[in-house]
Formats: structure tokens, sequence, C-alpha cells
């Protein structure tokens, strides 16, 4: 019987790893009263079928098919909702129709950094402040104050006074209101210890919009570069192939919890280079995503001066600088380490990324974010301006909400304490969670896991069984993807393989958020091991005395691979597998 | 290293070429003045609350409660909100798990995309499919999505209508497509001309372009024509004959003012067609809740809605939404409550049936003023706006003014808007930034000041443009 199950199990995973496409939406039909009428004009339609037939495009395929889009669309990989979370949700109706059909009782999405559908709750004084400006009227009612701490109302105000006739409604400066964009810019003073100007911030419909525009800013052709971590988050190259851009890696270091080090940036931007590519920018994600390492202060200053030295645009992804989980580690900003080397404005173009989506706020639907620019010419930010300027504006409740977190309550504030418990009550839940994760994952057979010092996600590798690498082969899938359709299945628990992110050739990893509430952890962690253990156990190699050393051995030989496979990684394209992650 | 990473010289070609006017010369000049403390009138921009329209009351407070749902636990929440508004609120908190501060679906949440397809079942009496509905930031993101999904190469072009919104030449310059003009005729009140339209599209393919889509904006922005039924049938019998995909611009499907044209969807035109027609022009419609008598530009919500799309491609077209993560979440929930406002017997119901009906009716008096301002104008000839919220009038400015301007190295329609801004404190955008035949001269105002600024903005503008008349008068009249 419990044969039968595995097998079963087996043909499951591989037929859902052979469905290389989500089942396609139904086409509605056209109604079935416009096709027995007959068309008003016979004769007209008649006239224009045969024109159409005689006409040289009527053999062409209809103008929008996937023979006829832009092929930098095709190319491009994003898999947000790839096949291991579309498995899931197909799984998740067949638990809402059949309960018992399945050996858990709830899917996990443990795949996406997305707080609030995990269950965290809001800060209070936000959503009051929010709620407030958007229906303004409330502001003029003596029974408002039964409902909203004071606090929220006097800063409501204060937001609204900043806001053109005090109408959130309306289209804003394409770069974001102005007296917001001020308010920012005193928070990132604060922050870093050094001037910063609300004319150098662009108010974005969250990060990713941002991260976009940038790239189509500096790509020209697929001659132009962007130097971009590996293992990364996947927006940078599904933007930088949707622009038409080489994707130029460099490998962070496992080895040294996932160090940067500017000796791999040099050499790939040599090679880079020798293949007839300008490399225009490096981005660095810090902390990391999806490898939840903090740059120390040290390394940035050496990044700092090789972005300098080589005349790059240094792109510095700096979302998660609220979730820092160690003590010996801080944030600190690129800008704040540049000007702390006495560089300004005339030595190194900086764009600084920031979101209302990460931190302890995690407000992701939001849409809020901002970038900062610094160190580019005028003439350069007119033409940001007006990319910009062509959508209009980004949305005010995200902008309102970006000044927000530059600016949350002070000591002395009404809301100062209550805010304060809700903010550290999420931050300390996290890092406690990181921990209990990191520690599980680090307890098992195969694999090893890095500590998430910062960001919201651990990056644990496994270290797999020959025996089920071509168990992956033969189903046709990467071995990670594997592992995580064999995982999602036995336990319902989602995460991200790490080919996803791109990862050293011949290892393995996945990608697994510390969101899920802190109460259901254990739970998550016993029906992981669980997992794992029968899954080492039906995949073992040989005795199982032998396949512990073979584990062992492939830990320790793990630096040489990476080592050995980098050369082979090509410069452009980017990350073409087919699983992804989402912020 | 003497060249910093990013110098002007280094930035991608496609976006210097990018116009984009209706945040151009004259409105930096209008700020500059607004700056200098002149009290200046916008009117470059769609954006009826910055002019003082007050928001629809039900539809913020079901918002404000969305925003802070704590409230809704809250014993004295019904002191300041409506019965119905707190059980709207929870019916959309119940669609979105993890509330306003979790990422959607990338097309958007099910539920509301479901509002919409029964909104446009309603509207057109043909059942919509919520799967091809997408959710995004305002219509401008929907259209770059499209746009962006379909040019592969300076070889497509895109039949944009002249004049025409600038988005449009402004998205197809940063795809590096190519675009390709039609003239609406302005003599038979903007319509659309398709001997005129063969004529570019035979020009265009002579030059090796394939034309992939056509943009039609109904009703039209900056040219206020509502498109008749049978307009749009030929414009549909076109796009099948030449095998274009049709991007409809409806977001100003609220807004019309005269009752021989109401607004009439593409998609039902092109279901009354029946036939082979019906089942393969593949049309894509987009909606927003920036216009209409909502006016919530600064929400950024909006939809599109594919027809006769391939799955395949929907797909592609998923993924293209999939990177920016979502679009945000309260301007979604607007986009639901947009399609399904309050019903008459609920309690909201009849204030927010005065609300619009009261910001609808002021609209259409305003267009009338404004058509009846210009026309009394010398040398002004103004077409009456039927739809949207734009006045486009003609100006026939004399040669001497034509020449003065060319001596100040400039257009003569920004020549003649910039002294306008000057006199009158009246920002517009002048026809240039929207594409016009050669040799005529237009500007655009909305219709958007207050009404009751409206008789005094008319007068001075008179006063401005008489004068202008005047001092610059043909030669042979001196």
């Amino acid at each position: 019987m419990r044969r039968f199950l595995t097998d079963r199990a087996r043909r499951a995973v591989a037929a859902s790893l052979r469905a290389a496409t989500r089942p396609a939406p139904p086409c509605p039909a056209a109604p079935a009263r416009a096709l027995s009428r007959p068309s008003p004009s016979p004769a007209s339609a008649m006239a224009s079928y045969m024109a159409r037939a005689m006409s040289t495009s009527a053999a062409a395929a209809p103008p929008v098919s996937l023979d006829t889009i832009n092929p930098k669309v095709l190319e491009f990989k994003y898999a947000v909702r790839g096949e291991i979370v579309t498995h899931a949700q197909n799984l998740e109706e067949e638990l809402h129709k059949n309960p018992e059909s399945l050996p858990f009782d709830e899917i996990l999405y443990c795949n996406i950094g997305n707080p609030h559908s995990l269950g965290q709750q809001p800060v209070t004084f936000f959503r009051e402040v929010l709620s407030l400006c958007d229906h303004p009227a409330l502001l003029d009612k003596s029974e408002t104050h039964a409902l909203y701490s004071s606090d929220a109302i006097e800063r409501a105000w204060q937001i609204l006074d900043k806001i053109p006739g005090r109408a959130t409604g309306a289209y804003s400066h394409s770069q974001g209101i102005k007296g917001l964009r001020d308010e920012i810019a005193a928070g990132i003073a604060a922050r870093d210890g050094f001037h910063a100007s609300g004319d150098n911030i662009f108010l974005t419909d969250g990060a990713s919009p941002a991260v976009h525009m940038m790239m189509q800013l500096l790509i020209r052709s697929e001659k132009d570069g962007i130097l971009c971590p590996l293992p990364q988050y996947p927006l940078y190259s599904a933007s930088i192939t949707l622009h038409g851009g080489s994707f130029v890696p460099y490998y962070l270091d496992e080895e040294t919890g996932w160090g940067l080090e500017v000796d791999e940036l040099k050499k790939q931007l040599d090679e880079a280079r020798s293949k007839g590519i300008t490399v225009r920018a490096l981005v660095v994600i810090n902390p990391g995503n999806p490898t939840g390492q903090v740059l120390a202060e040290e390394n940035q200053k050496k990044i700092v001066e090789f972005c300098k030295n080589e005349g790059l645009v240094l792109l510095a992804d700096e979302v998660y600088q609220e979730n820092i989980y160690v003590e010996d580690k801080k944030f600190h900003s690129f800008k704040k380490i540049a000007r702390s080397m006495g560089y300004t404005d005339d030595d190194l173009p900086l764009v600084s990324f920031q979101s209302v989506s990460k931190g302890y706020h995690g407000e992701c639907g939001k849409r809020g974010g901002y970038m900062e620019v610094t160190g580019f010419n005028a003439d350069v930010r007119e033409q940001i301006y007006k990319v910009a300027s062509v959508n209009l504006c980004s949305n005010v409740s995200g902008q309102i909400l970006s000044s927000l977190i530059m600016n949350p309550p002070k000591a002395g504030d009404e809301s100062y304490e209550s805010f304060m418990v809700e903010r550290d009550g999420i931050l300390s839940s996290l890092a406690r969670r990181a921990k209990a994760l990191e520690e599980a994952f680090n307890s098992l057979e195969g694999i090893t896991c890095n500590k998430a010092e910062g960001a919201m996600y651990l990056f644990p590798r496994l270290h797999l069984p020959q025996k089920a690498i071509g168990a992956a082969q033969a189903a046709g899938a990467a071995p990670d993807a594997y592992y995580a359709l064999r995982l999602l299945q036995a336990t319902g628990i989602v995460v991200v393989p790490g080919s996803g992110f791109g990862q050293a050739p011949g290892t393995y990893h996945f990608r697994c958020t510390i969101l899920p509430q802190e109460d259901k952890i254990p739970a998550i962690i016993s029906r992981f091991k669980e997992f794992h253990e029968k899954f080492m156990d039906e995949y073992r190699d040989g005795s199982s005395t032998s396949s512990k050393t073979e584990s062992v051995e492939d830990k320790t030989g793990s630096g040489g691979d990476k080592t050995a496979g980098s050369g082979d990684k090509t410069v452009s394209g980017g990350d073409k597998t087919e699983s992804g992650g989402d912020k | 290293m003497g060249r910093k990473g990013l110098d002007y010289e280094d930035l991608n070609e496609n976006v210097k070429k990018v116009q984009y006017a209706v945040r151009g010369e004259l409105y930096l000049r209008a700020s500059e003045l607004q700056k200098e403390g002149k009290r200046i009138i916008f009117t470059n921009v769609g954006n009826p609350h910055a002019l003082g329209q007050k928001p629809l009351t039900f539809p913020r407070q079901v918002v404000a409660l969305c925003q802070a749902p704590f409230l809704l636990d809250d014993p004295n929440v019904g002191l300041i909100f409506p019965a119905d508004a707190i059980a709207r609120a929870k019916h959309y908190l119940a669609m979105a798990p993890g509330g306003l501060g979790a990422y959607s679906d990338s097309r958007g949440i099910p539920g509301v995309r479901k509002e919409v397809a029964e909104f446009i079942q309603r509207r057109d009496g043909y059942p919509s499919d919520p799967e091809l509905i997408y959710l995004t930031d305002g219509a401008s993101k929907g259209v770059m999505q499209m746009l962006n999904a379909i040019i592969r190469n300076g070889r497509d072009g895109i039949l944009v209508p002249v004049p025409q919104y600038p988005l449009y030449s402004a998205a197809i310059s940063l795809f590096g497509g190519s675009l390709v003009p039609y003239y609406l005729d302005e003599e038979a009140n903007w319509g659309l001309d398709l001997v005129n339209t063969r004529q570019s599209v035979a020009a265009a393919r002579s030059n090796g372009i394939t034309i992939r889509a056509m943009v039609i904006i109904n009703p039209g922005n900056p040219t206020g024509q509502c498109l008749s039924e049978a307009n749009l049938k030929e414009i549909l019998n076109f796009c099948y004959q030449e095998n274009l995909v049709l991007l409809a611009d409806e977001v100003y499907q609220q807004n019309v003012y005269q009752d021989e044209r109401p607004f009439i969807s593409s998609r039902k035109v092109l279901f009354d067609m029946g036939g082979p027609i019906s089942r393969e022009v593949q049309l894509v419609s987009f909606h927003t809740v920036s216009k209409g008598y909502w006016g919530e530009c600064g929400q950024r919500g909006g939809y599109f809605e594919m027809t006769n799309i391939p799955p395949k491609t929907v797909d592609e077209i998923y993924k293209v939404a999939s990177i920016a993560l979502s679009p945000n979440v309260p301007g979604q929930i607007f986009m639901g409550l947009m399609m399904s406002p309050p019903k008459p017997g609920d309690i909201s119901y009849p204030k927010f049936a005065t609300e619009s009906k009261s910001i609808l009716d002021s609209l259409r008096r305003r267009a009338q003023i404004m058509t009846d301002g210009f026309n009394s104008c010398r040398n002004v000839v103004c077409n009456f706006t039927e739809g949207a919220m734009y006045s486009f009038p003609q100006i026939r400015l004399p040669q001497r003014a034509m020449d003065t301007a060319r001596s100040a190295g400039k257009e003569p329609d920004v020549f003649y808007c910039l002294k306008l801004l000057e006199a009158t404190g009246i920002s517009t955008v002048p026809g240039s930034g929207f594409g016009q035949k050669e040799g005529v001269f237009h500007l655009r105002t909305t219709i958007l000041p207050a009404e009751e600024d409206m008789p005094a903005i008319m007068s001075s503008f008179k006063k401005f443009n008489d004068s202008f008349m005047e001092q610059y008068q043909d030669y042979s009249k001196l």
C-alpha cells in the first residue's frame, strides 16, 4: 500500500513537472446570441471577408500571439506564480473541496515575502493616518476622536497640508508630493547623518518599478551589462532581459556567509569586458535576498571604491534595511558609506531603493516606495522625471505611507509606546523565527544553512543523494525543483527552488521565508523534518553508512563545485530557470 | 575614469526620444509663475480633484475602513460610518486575504475582477470572463504593458489618432516602435476617416513598417468626440481586414455630455457584428478610476479586458504584469466600487446619486460654457465637447503671429499658449503636443475649473485672445 502511494506521488510529481504552462483560462466564445444572428450587413461582411482573404496579412498569425509578440517578453522568466505555486494553489482548491484528500490541512506559503498574507497585522498608527487621509471629511467630525488616536489625527492634518488642495484623489507631481519627499529626505538624513534632498527622491509604486526605470535608462542594447549577485532576486534578471541587456553575474560566497568579494566582482567585470560588454551598473542587495546576509562596513567601502574606479552606477537595493536580526550587524546605507569616505555627488552615481513592502511594516499591497538618486547630472535627472511623468504619478496612499515609515512616531507622541510595542514585537519575533528555522535546517542530514542576518528568508543548501538527482532527472526536473514539489505534496509547505534565483552549478538550494506566524513554526519544523528524513531514506545512496560519508564529503567539497562551475555561466540573458521567487 | 557611469550621452536613446507635452514647457513655466506668487489656473491635466472636485463620499468611507480594519471591531464605528460602507468594507476585506497590506494576485484580486466582469456584462449584454480582466495601477500602466508585449522593434507600427493623448507616442518611443498617425477630421467633428487611415497604412507599409495595432480613444482625448456605432463598425472591420489588434481607450465612458451618441463599447459593437469578425478581431479595452465622475486620479486604479487573445498570450501578459508584483490594493478596491456603486435602496444611495449627478451635470454645463466661450472669440473655432474632459479649440493664428513665434524660436501654438499663460494665468497645452495637421494650431484645456469660475476664465481668455489677434492681425488688414 505504501509503495502504491509513493508511486502515485511520483507520478503526480512527474505529471505536474511536465505541465510546462498552467492550464489556459477559458477563452470566452463569442456569445451565442451574436453567433446566431446574421451580421448587420451581410454584403459588407462578405466584402471584408474577401478583402481579408486576399490581403497579404490574412495568412499571418493573429496580431497578438506567441509568434508575434515581443520576443523579450517570451524570453524573460519571472515565475512569481511558478509551477510550484500554481500546483500549491490547485492543492489548496482540492483541500477546500475535500479536506480529507491530502495528508495536511493547509497550504503554508513560505515562497513569498508577503507578511500580511500570513497574518501579520498592520501597524496601527500608519493605518490610522492612511484611513484619515483617504477620507479627510472625518477630520471635521468630533466623533472621530473616539476612533482614532489624536497624534494620528494631527499627522493626517500635517500630511494633508503638504498636498496641494488637500486632494489625495489628484495626480501628484510625477516625482511624488514635494512635502512628502522632503519628509523622506529628512528621515534619510537622520538615518545616515548626511544631508539628503527631497529633489533627489522619486516616489514609485513599490521598489520594482523604480528598478525597471533605472534599467530602462541604462540599457541601450545587449552590449550593455549589469553586474548582479547570484543568487539574486529574479526581478533583476527579468528586468534586464525585458530591456534587452546582458546579465553579468557575480557569485556570493556561501562558505563565508554569502560574502561579496571585490575580487570576484573584478574578475566577472573583466571577463564581461573581454566579451565586448559595457558594464553599466552594479546591483547590490543589502540585506540580501534570498541570501539574508548583511554587509560589513569595510566590505561596503571596497564596493564603493570599486564602483568609483570602474565608473559603474551603484544600484543599492536596500529594501530590507529595517530587517536585521543579529546583534553584531547594523545596516549602513551605501550613501552613508560613500559620504563617510568623503565622496560627494561628483564622485559616484548612486541609487538607493526603499519600499513600504518590507521592514516591520510589510505593506506589500500598498505599492509604495522610493529611490534616492544622487550623483547624476541635472540633464539625466530630467530624463528620469520624464519617464516617471508618462505614468503621471505613483499612488498617493503609497506615497503617504513611504513618508510615514521614514518618519514614524517619536518618543513623547501619544502613539509612540504602542507603536514601539508593535514594531519590536514583529522584529523580535522575526528574529526568533529566523533562528528556529535555521537551527532546524542545520540539524538535518544533507542540509546546511547560513544564518539569516537580515531580510526575510533562509536559503538552505540541499546536499542531495545521487539517487534523488537521478529521480529528478528522470522526471525532467531540476533536482531542487523536484525536492520542493515533493515537499509541497507531502506537507503543504511551499518554498521556491534555488534554481529560480541562480546558484553555483552543481549546488541545490531552496528559499523559505521566515514569515509564517510564530505559533505555527514548531509544526512547520516537525512536518518538514518528517518529510526530509523520509526523502533522504528513500533516496539514500547505497547503504546508510556510505550515504552519511558521501553527504559529509559533499559538504566539504562544495567550495570546489562553485569555482569549477562559475566559469561556465554565460554572461548574457540572465537566469533562465523555470521557477522563480517573489519578494 | 573621467566620465561618470551615467552621463546624458550614455542614456538609452529611446528614453531621450520620449516627448510628453502634458507636463512639458508650458507646465514648467506655469509652475515657475506659481512659485512667484501668480495665480495659475491649471487646465493642462485631467485632474479633477486638483481643481476642487470633492471625492464621492461612499467609496472614500469604504476605503478608509479597509485601511483601518481594526475600526470594524470598535463599538463607535457606527458613529461616523454608515452601515452599508461597513458592510462593503467587510466584503472587500473578505476578498483580499491579508487586507490592503498584502500583494494580491498579479492580475488583481479575483473577487474584484469578477465585479468588473459583471459590470461589463450589464453594460454590453454579453458575458465577460474575469480571467481575461487584469487590474492595473491606472490605465496608463495597462497601455504600457500591452505595447511592451506587442512592439518587437522599430519596424512594428502602431496606428494612433492625431491629435492623440501623448501617452501613446511616449510609450511607443520608449519601447522602440513606430507611431503611424491617422488624422481625425476636424471638419467632421473629429470623426475617423478610414480613407485617410488606409493611406497612412499604405504609406507606412511601403516604408517596411508592419502595422500591429490600432489605438482609438473614445470618447476622444483631446478631441472630445463620441464615436458612433457605425464608425466603430467600420473600425472593427478595418482591424479585421488589416489584421490589427484594437486598443480601445475607453477611460471617459462615463463622461458623455450629449444624448444623441451615448457611449457604446467597442466590445459590444464587436459582438453585435457576429460572424468571424466577432470571434477573430483582437481587442483590448482600458478603463480607470481616474476619470468619469469619480476622478480618483491619485489612487492609480484601472483595468484592461482582453477579447479574442489566445490563452498562451494571455499568460505572457500575466508574466509582464507579475514583474510589478501586484497593482496597489486600495486602487483595486476603488475599481471594484466604481464597478458596483451603491444601488437604489442602499443607505448611501441617495447621497451617492446626488453627488455623482451633480458632478456630471456640472461637467455638461461647463462643456457648453467653454465651447460657446471659445466660439465667441475672434479667430477661434471649437467643436463641442461631446465627451471626455477637454476642449480643443482651433486657433487661427495670423501670419504675423506665426512669424513672430518662429523668430522667437517657438512653435506658433506654444508661443500663443505662453502669452496666454503670462497674461491670464491659464495653463493650457499647445496642440503640437498632441499632433495636428500641418499649419493648423490648437490648444487643449480641460473643462474642469470650478463652474462658478468658468465665466470669469472664459472672459479673461476672450480678452487676451481678442487683443492678441488685434496685435498680430495680418499685414494686409492693417
